[in-house]
């Protein structure tokens, strides 16, 4: 379900810069946005409700404003979610110039400061990070990637698979739904094998196919990864809901 | 003591706090971060029942009555144990201090257990500092918060040398229990604060200590879990698990119970309010008729029957600090021994 993307005023966003009547642009920068995941909750930051608006001028200059649940959220994340969105819309066609501005978050100031000069994570927190957050996001992923394979196996076992024929499945061979899909992208994107020849089962860090012995721990270990993420992803949610009275530009409900 | 079905609880709530966070505490300077670390607070109590949830101006700073009514009274604890977080930089007088939790609980002998905290950044003082806590206090705990900020750093880890230092005289003074709670930042910034893994070495490395991770490593649910089930002295603590998803989203809430129950175990669990973020009385209503829903989702997580329920509500805490519990409230002798430290395994055939 999608809710209605209000822009009421007087809420502690201050989210009153929504886009009345959207030119291609600013759908296009929306639909960009919707490309930016949280690295943590593996979901777009526009479902999440982390988008307060986004709005592009007639001479292509393109204005976001982000907000997340509290206003200690770690820094880190945050500033990929800043990051990933001023690089998507940047690449809009039609798109002129981006400012995103994330809000009413304590490290905010460094943080838009140092996307708005595309400085780079350690320098716009100089002296506190040693280097760029690309180990934290690859981190990430292969969690998303044990999530995912949960999310592809689950149904399989309920329509009776075996755990063996699991081990001998390849991606060409599982019935196709979102989550394949989803699934196969974040290994993808890890330089994992992602191919329809592709083992079903691997392991996240190397990308070798899991062993016989290993596969109950591993299915165990993906389902614990999906339940963290989903309730992470909830408590968020709640506590997005209870800091803004205004739903984000294409928020959903879990 | 919380009564149901002719089944007695004896209750200990292992995480609850006693804070001044109104305006008159904040440091000139910090009062954004005074200001928005209590709004945080308040948004948590959000996830609670709409009927318990109280003004930003009462949770920011409430009575010694309030809290005696809301967590003994009316909340059914029998032993509560306080949890200090200090956070100075923002908080003049400290968030809520073992010497502000003392002083209250000093007049009400018997309720309480003063945990104390330490900082490795303190160094030499601050070693000096929890020997003289743990003399005044008695203190048997400790709560240790690694994003707190410190003279420009923001934040540590177990695993610092300095820390290990602490460790060491935590056993030298005769403190078990180690209540580890992870926060948004850490030093350096690029790498993930909330991860578990020093813990884990922690752990391994003082073996008589037990390390009772706190919000059951939220939001590293998963990596707490597989790091609880190979580490013999690493706890559970619920406070925030029941808070924040027992009744706003249940579902979940029964997915990480089932992943608790078959990872960690009902002898390794911590029951803890939060207090003052939500008030006890509804979470352990709520929890004793928890069950799993009728569903095939959750078919192979271990039970929770009674006993499980009394463990975790007080009687693992209870042993770990060495509280007395009345007769009426113990189990039963097949009902097992409550935080049994070898029930923890490698679960690889599961």
């Amino acid at each position: 379900m999608t809710a209605p993307a209000t822009s009421r005023a007087g809420g502690p966003g201050g989210s009153s810069s929504r886009a009345s009547s959207p030119s291609p642009q600013a759908g296009g920068a929306l639909a960009a946005l919707a490309t930016v995941r949280d690295p943590e909750l593996d979901e777009p930051i526009t479902s999440l409700g982390f988008v307060a608006s986004c709005a592009v001028s007639p001479d292509g200059d393109a204005r976001v404003r982000l907000r997340l649940p509290t206003y200690f959220c770690a820094p880190n994340f945050a500033f990929l979610m800043v990051a990933d969105a001023y690089d998507a819309v940047s690449k809009v066609p039609g798109v002129r110039s981006t400012e995103v501005v994330l809000e009413d978050h304590f490290a905010s100031d460094a943080i838009n400061g140092g996307v708005a000069a595309q400085a780079g994570f350690a320098a716009s927190f100089d002296g506190e990070a040693v280097s760029e957050l690309h180990g934290l996001r690859a981190d990430f992923l292969r969690k998303a990637v044990l999530a995912g394979t949960d999310q592809v196996c689950r149904p399989l076992l309920a329509a009776g698979a075996s755990r063996a024929s699991l081990l001998a499945m390849t991606l060409g061979e599982v019935p196709a739904s979102g989550a394949l899909d989803r699934l196969r992208q974040r290994r993808a994107e890890l330089g994992l094998p992602s191919g329809p020849g592709a083992p079903l089962l691997i392991d996240p860090a190397t990308g070798e196919r899991i062993r016989e012995e290993a596969a109950p721990l591993h299915l165990r270990r993906a389902r614990s990864s999906r339940i963290s993420i989903e309730a992470n992803s909830s408590i968020c949610r709640g506590m997005l809901r209870h800091r803004y009275e205004t739903s984000g530009l294409g928020e959903e409900e879990q | 003591m919380y009564e149901k079905n002719g089944e007695k609880y004896f209750v200990v709530d292992g995480h609850m706090h006693y804070w001044n966070a109104a305006p008159d505490n904040w440091v000139p300077g910090a009062e954004q971060y005074a200001k928005g670390w209590i709004e945080c607070f308040h948004a948590y109590m959000g996830l609670g029942p709409p009927e318990t949830h109280w003004s930003l101006e009462h949770f920011q700073k409430y009575s010694e009555d309030d809290l005696m009514k809301d967590v003994f009274e009316d909340g059914y604890v029998d032993v509560a144990v306080f949890q200090p977080t200090y956070l100075k930089e923002w908080y003049k007088e400290g968030f809520n201090t073992t010497e502000r939790n003392a002083l209250m609980g000093e007049k009400h002998p018997g309720k309480f257990v003063y945990n104390t905290r330490w900082d490795p950044r303190d160094g030499d003082e601050g070693l000096e500092v929890l020997r003289r806590n743990v003399e005044r206090f008695g203190s048997k705990g400790c709560k240790l918060y690694t994003a707190e900020w410190n003279t420009g750093s923001r934040g540590w880890k177990l695993t610092d040398p300095g820390a290990y230092r602490y460790l060491e005289k935590c056993q030298e003074l005769g403190i078990k229990n180690i209540h580890v709670h992870k926060g948004p930042t850490i030093w350096p910034l690029d790498k993930d604060a909330f991860d578990v893994a020093d813990v884990d070495h922690a752990a391994t490395d003082f073996p008589d200590l037990n390390f009772i991770v706190e919000h059951v490593g939220l939001p590293r649910i998963d990596d707490f879990c597989y790091m609880a089930t190979q580490e013999p002295n690493v706890y559970a603590g619920l406070a925030v698990v029941i808070g924040a998803l027992m009744h706003a989203r249940p579902r979940f809430f029964a997915r990480v119970m089932g992943e608790l129950l078959f990872w960690v175990g009902e002898d390794k669990m911590l029951f803890g309010s939060d207090y003052a973020i939500w008030e006890p009385k509804w979470q352990i209503e709520g929890f004793v008729d928890w069950d799993f829903p009728d569903s095939d989702d959750f078919s192979d997580y271990p039970r929770l029957g009674v006993a499980g329920k009394k463990k975790i509500l007080g009687l693992n805490a209870a042993k770990l600090y060495g509280i007395e519990v009345p007769a009426e409230f113990q189990l039963a002798p097949d009902q097992g021994t409550p935080a049994a430290p070898d029930d923890a395994q490698l679960v690889a055939g599961a």
